[in-house]
C-alpha cells in the first residue's frame, strides 16, 4: 500500500499531515505492519466483528436518539412513532434491537474463544481485563437501553433488577430509592437511564475498546497454537509465521463481514423479534405500575446470571453470587498456571473442563428463560456448582496432581455442596435431589479422579516449535 | 476440539428455540388463523369491520388514517367519507392524517366495561393472530356476566359480543366425552363460515396494523441478501487472491 | 513472503470490484438513515393543506392564516390597491416575478395571485425571515408621498409592495414567496394544495 517504511516522510499531503500527526505511523503500527500469525482461524472473526457491532450500535442508536422521547409519557408511542412516522425508522429501529443481541452473541464467541486457546495468559492478563470490563459495560448499556421503550417488560425487567439492590444489608432501600430517583420507577428513572445510555456509557465503552485495542498490539496476537511467534523472527526482526494484518487479515475479515451482515440481515429483516427472544411481545403492551406480566424473564444474554441468582433462595446471597459469577472472569488469569495456551495441547480432562462449562452456561441461560418451578431451581443449583467448579478446576488442572491429593480435593469439593443438601432435604424432592447430585459429581469425577488414574486424561501434549497450518 | 464446537452449536441453536411464552395466559388449544396480510380485499373487508364494530371503544393511535388507506388500496377520500367518526376540538371530523384514537375517554370506559378498552394496534403482536382469531369466535352466553357474554379464550372478559349481529349466540355445552364446546343456539345474519371469514378480516387488518411495514421488510431484506451474497463471493476471491502469498 | 507469480492484474480487479461492490453497499445505509430525517408522517399530517373562506375578509383587510407554522397572509385588494401596482414597476427589482422559485406559474403576472383581488403570500421576509408589517395606506406619510402600499420589514428595512414584489436596492433579494394554493369554491381557498397535487 501507500506506506513504504523507508520513506518515512513523504511530500504531498500525507507528508504534512506526518509531520504533524503520526498518521503513517498508526496506520503502519496497527494495521500494514501489525503482524498477526497466519494460522487464525474460524474463532478470529469475532473481534473484528464486535467492533462492527460496536459502530452498527452507535450509528442507528445516534439516528433514534434524534426521534426518541425520554419521557414516561411520551417514550412508547414515541418509539411507535419512529417505527410508523419516520421514513425508514423500523428499519433503523430493528437494526439497534437486533444489534444489541447480535453484540452479545459475538462478545461470547469471542470470549470463549479466548477460553479456548488461553488468550488470558501472560502476558495477555490485562487484555482478558479489559474485556471482561467492557462486558460489565455492555450489561449495563443493554440494561439501561431496555428501559428506554417503556413497555411492560422494559419497566417490570428494570424493576426486578433495581430491586436486587433492595438486598444489601443496611443501605439497600435507600439505595434502590437513590438509583431510580423516586419511590417507584418513573420518569426521574427513565431520564437518567437515557442519559447512561446514549453517552455515558458508550464513551466508556469506547474507551475500554481502545484500551483492549492497544494492550492486543503492545503484545501481539495469539493463535490456535498458543505459540508466541515472536520468538522466531527472520533477519529482518518479521516473525516468521507472521503476517501483516493489512491486507491479508483485513480481506479475511470482509469474508466474515460478509457473512456476519447475512445472518443479521437474516434476523433484522425475517425475524425482528427473534421469536420472541429478541424483543418480546409484553413489551409491546405500555408500561404499567399497577400491572405485572405473569413472566418476566430476562433478555437472553442475562439469563444464565439470572439463573445463578435464583439457584440461591436467600435473596442477598443470590446477589452476592451473581456478582460473583461475573467477577470470577477477572481472575482466570491467575487461576489457571498452566503453561500450555491452546486447548490443542491441552489435556483431555482440561477440554472436558472447557466444554462442560459451555454446555453449563448454555443450559442456566435456558433455566433463566422458564417458571421458577422446583425442578427449575434444582437444576440452576448443580449448573451454578458446575459454573464455580469450572474455575476450581481451572486452577487445579493447572499441573498434573497426586493421586492422593486428587482424591482429598475432590471429597471436599463434593463434601462442601453435598452437606448443603444434607441441610437443605426435602423428603418430597429426595429423588430430583439425588439424581441431580449427579451432575457436578460426574463433572468433578471426570476432571479430578479420573485422571489421577488414567493418567493420559489428564496429560498435557508437547507444544509444537512453529504454527501448523 | 471438532466436537466442542460442534457441541457448542448444537446448544446453542436449542437455545434460540425456546418458544415465545404464550399470552394472557390460556392453556387451550388455539384455532389457526390462516391469515394473508398481502390479501388487499380482505384487509380492506377488516378494515370496515373493524372501523365499524371495533372503533367505537377501542383505538389504534399509532397509526394514521392516511397510511392506512394507502397501505390496503383505499383512497384517502374513501377513508375520510366512511371511517373517520372523530371530531377535533371545534367538532370538525380530524384530518386523515390524524392518529386514530377513538371518542370513548377513558373514564367512560371505566365505568361501561370495568376496564378502559385497550388500544389494539399492537394486540396481533401482543396474543398472536390466532390467539385474536380464536377469541372473537369464542364468546358464549352467560347471564352471570354484567353484560350477558363470556369468553373461553379469555375469560370473564368486560368486552360484550360485539358481532352478536354476524355470528349469533352460542351456548357452552357438554357433549358425551365430558368436553366442553361451544354451540350455536341462535345464528346471526352470517353462516359460520361467512362469520370465520369475517373475524379472518379482522385479524388480518389487525397483524397489518401491529407492523404496517412487514411486507416491506421482507422484500427489502431479500435484496439485501442477494447485495451481501454477491459482495462475500467477492470479498472470498479477493481474500484467496491475496493468500497465495502466504502458503 | 514469495511476490513471484503474482496476477497483478487478477488482484487489481478484485480490490476493484470489492471496493465498488462495498462503497455502493454503504451508500445505499446511508440513503435510509439520511432520508429518516425528512419530515415524517407526523410533520406532514400537521404540514396538511389549510382551507380558508374568503369571502369574510373585508376590502383592503389583510387577515393572517397558519400553514406548516408559516404566516400565510390573504390580502383583499380594493380597486384602487390593484391600480397602485403597475405605478411602482420602475421602482421594482423584478417586477414581472421572473424569479421562478418566488411564486407558481399561476402567480406569475403583475399581481401575483389567481385572482386579482387576492393576495396570497408568505409572510416572512425573503433577506433573513423577519415578518414584515402591513402598511396599506397609500401615501403613508412615513413610507413618502409615493407609497402605492405593501409591507416593510422591521429588521433591515426592506419593503415590498401589494403583491410581495420587493423594491430595488433593498437588504432583500427576492419576491415574497407565494404558495401553492387553489379556490375548491369561488370563495373557499386551499393554501398548500393545486391541481399538481399538495406542496412538497
Amino acid at each position: 500500500m501507500a506506506s513504504n517504511p523507508d520513506t518515512k516522510i513523504q511530500g504531498g499531503l500525507l507528508g504534512w499531515v506526518d509531520a504533524r500527526f503520526p498518521l503513517s505511523q498508526m496506520w503502519n503500527e496497527h494495521l500494514a505492519q501489525y503482524y498477526a500469525p497466519k494460522n487464525f482461524n474460524f474463532w478470529y472473526f469475532f473481534g473484528s466483528l464486535a467492533l462492527l457491532v460496536l459502530v452498527i450500535q452507535i450509528v442507528s442508536g445516534i439516528f433514534l436518539t434524534m426521534f426518541y422521547k425520554p419521557d414516561a409519557e411520551l417514550a412508547f408511542a414515541s418509539v411507535e412513532y419512529i417505527m410508523r412516522d419516520v421514513e425508514w425508522g423500523w428499519l433503523i429501529r430493528y437494526m439497534h434491537s437486533t444489534g444489541a443481541s447480535m453484540f452479545f452473541v459475538v462478545v461470547y464467541l469471542h470470549m470463549f474463544r479466548a477460553l479456548l486457546y488461553g488468550s488470558y495468559k501472560k502476558p495477555r492478563e490485562l487484555i482478558w481485563i479489559f474485556g471482561v470490563l467492557i462486558y460489565l459495560v455492555l450489561m449495563a448499556e443493554a440494561f439501561a437501553g431496555y428501559l428506554l421503550p417503556w413497555g411492560q417488560m422494559s419497566y417490570w425487567g428494570a424493576q426486578v433488577i433495581v430491586n436486587l439492590f433492595q438486598t444489601i444489608p443496611y443501605i439497600g432501600p435507600d439505595l434502590v430509592t437513590w438509583i431510580r430517583g423516586d419511590f417507584l420507577l418513573s420518569d426521574a428513572t427513565l431520564n437518567r437511564f437515557f442519559a447512561l445510555h446514549v453517552i455515558a456509557l458508550p464513551l466508556v465503552l469506547i474507551m475500554l475498546v481502545a484500551a483492549h485495542i492497544i494492550a492486543l498490539h503492545e503484545v501481539g496476537s495469539n493463535n490456535p497454537d498458543g505459540i508466541n511467534i515472536k520468538e522466531n523472527k527472520d533477519e529482518n526482526g518479521i516473525p516468521k509465521d507472521g503476517i501483516p494484518f493489512h491486507p491479508y487479515y483485513s480481506v479475511k475479515d470482509l469474508v466474515g463481514v460478509g457473512v456476519f451482515l447475512m445472518v443479521f440481515a437474516v434476523i433484522m429483516f425475517f425475524f425482528p423479534t427473534g421469536g420472541g427472544l429478541f424483543l418480546k411481545p409484553d413489551n409491546m403492551i405500555p408500561a404499567d405500575p399497577l400491572v405485572t406480566p405473569d413472566l418476566i424473564p430476562p433478555v437472553w444474554y442475562f439469563t444464565s446470571m439470572y439463573s445463578v441468582l435464583r439457584s440461591v433462595p436467600d435473596p442477598f446471597l443470590g446477589v452476592v453470587a451473581m456478582g460473583l459469577a461475573v467477577v470470577m472472569l477477572f481472575f482466570i488469569p491467575w487461576l489457571d498456571r498452566n503453561p500450555v495456551l491452546s486447548m490443542r495441547y491441552r489435556s483431555f480432562a482440561a477440554k472436558f473442563n472447557l466444554a462442560v462449562f459451555v454446555v453449563a452456561f448454555v443450559i442456566l441461560g435456558w433455566l433463566g428463560l422458564q417458571q421458577a418451578t422446583t425442578e427449575v431451581s434444582e437444576m440452576s443449583l448443580r449448573f451454578s456448582t458446575v459454573y464455580f467448579a469450572f474455575f476450581f478446576l481451572l486452577w487445579f488442572l493447572s499441573k498434573e496432581r497426586s493421586a492422593v491429593f486428587s482424591l482429598i480435593a475432590f471429597a471436599v469439593v463434593v463434601g462442601i455442596y453435598t452437606i448443603y443438601d444434607i441441610l437443605r432435604f426435602d423428603p418430597s424432592d429426595a429423588s430430583l435431589i439425588m439424581w441431580s447430585w449427579l451432575i457436578p459429581t460426574v463433572y468433578l469425577f471426570v476432571t479430578m479422579v479420573a485422571p489421577a488414574f488414567a493418567r493420559g486424561l489428564g496429560r498435557d501434549r508437547a507444544v509444537p516449535e512453529r504454527v501448523t497450518s | 476440539m471438532k466436537t466442542l464446537i460442534a457441541t457448542t452449536f448444537l446448544a446453542a441453536a436449542a437455545l434460540f428455540t425456546v418458544p415465545a411464552a404464550s399470552a394472557a395466559g390460556y392453556d387451550g388449544d388455539l384455532e389457526k388463523a390462516n391469515i394473508d396480510v398481502t390479501n388487499e380485499a380482505s384487509l380492506q373487508r377488516g378494515a370496515n369491520l373493524f372501523m365499524n364494530y371495533c372503533m367505537g371503544c377501542h383505538s389504534t393511535e399509532y397509526m394514521r388514517y392516511n397510511r392506512v388507506a394507502r397501505d390496503i388500496g383505499l383512497t384517502e377520500q374513501h377513508m375520510e367519507e366512511n371511517f373517520i367518526f372523530i371530531t377535533d376540538e371545534a367538532g370538525d371530523p380530524v384530518g386523515v392524517g390524524s392518529l386514530m384514537k377513538n371518542a370513548m375517554s377513558d373514564d367512560y370506559g371505566e365505568e361501561a366495561f370495568g376496564v378502559v378498552p385497550p388500544d389494539l394496534t399492537m394486540t396481533t403482536r401482543i396474543h398472536g393472530e390466532d390467539w385474536v382469531y380464536t377469541f372473537l369466535k369464542s364468546f358464549y352466553v352467560d347471564e352471570s356476566r354484567p353484560l350477558g357474554a363470556n369468553n373461553t379464550v379469555f375469560s370473564n372478559v368486560g368486552m360484550p359480543h360485539v358481532l352478536w349481529e354476524l355470528q349469533g349466540w352460542q351456548e357452552k355445552v357438554v357433549d358425551e366425552d365430558g368436553n366442553e364446546r361451544l354451540e350455536l343456539v341462535r345464528s346471526g345474519s352470517m353462516t359460520p363460515s361467512e362469520y370465520d371469514r369475517a373475524v379472518r378480516d379482522i385479524v388480518t387488518y389487525l397483524s397489518y396494523m401491529g407492523e404496517p411495514m412487514q411486507l416491506d421488510r421482507q422484500r427489502i431484506g431479500l435484496y439485501v441478501l442477494i447485495f451481501l451474497g454477491i459482495f462475500t463471493i467477492l470479498a472470498y476471491f479477493l481474500k484467496k487472491e491475496y493468500w497465495k502469498d502466504v502458503h | 513472503m514469495a511476490n513471484q507469480g503474482v496476477n497483478r492484474g487478477r488482484r487489481r480487479f478484485l480490490v476493484a470490484a470489492t471496493s465498488v461492490v462495498g462503497g455502493a453497499g454503504v451508500a445505499a445505509v446511508a440513503a435510509p438513515f439520511l432520508a429518516s430525517l425528512q419530515p415524517s408522517a407526523r410533520a406532514q399530517a400537521a404540514g396538511a393543506p389549510v382551507e380558508f373562506d374568503v369571502s369574510a375578509v373585508e376590502p383592503g383587510q389583510r387577515v393572517s392564516v397558519e400553514w406548516r407554522g408559516q404566516p400565510i397572509w390573504v390580502v383583499r385588494r380594493t380597486e384602487e390597491m390593484i391600480a397602485g401596482l403597475s405605478e411602482v414597476t420602475d421602482r421594482l427589482r423584478d417586477p414581472e416575478s421572473e424569479v421562478e422559485s418566488q411564486q407558481p406559474e399561476y402567480a406569475q403576472n403583475e399581481h401575483r395571485s389567481r385572482n386579482p383581488e387576492f393576495l396570497v403570500v408568505i409572510g416572512i421576509c425573503t433577506h433573513l425571515g423577519c415578518s414584515p408589517t402591513y402598511r396599506p395606506e397609500i401615501g403613508d406619510p412615513e413610507m413618502g408621498s409615493d407609497w402605492q402600499g405593501g409591507w416593510l420589514c422591521g429588521c433591515h428595512g426592506s419593503r415590498f409592495d401589494l403583491a410581495g414584489r420587493v423594491y430595488r436596492n433593498m437588504p432583500a433579494a427576492t419576491n415574497l414567496v407565494i404558495p401553492r394554493h387553489m379556490y375548491r369554491t369561488d370563495t373557499l381557498l386551499v393554501i398548500g394544495e393545486d391541481e399538481d397535487g399538495e406542496a412538497i
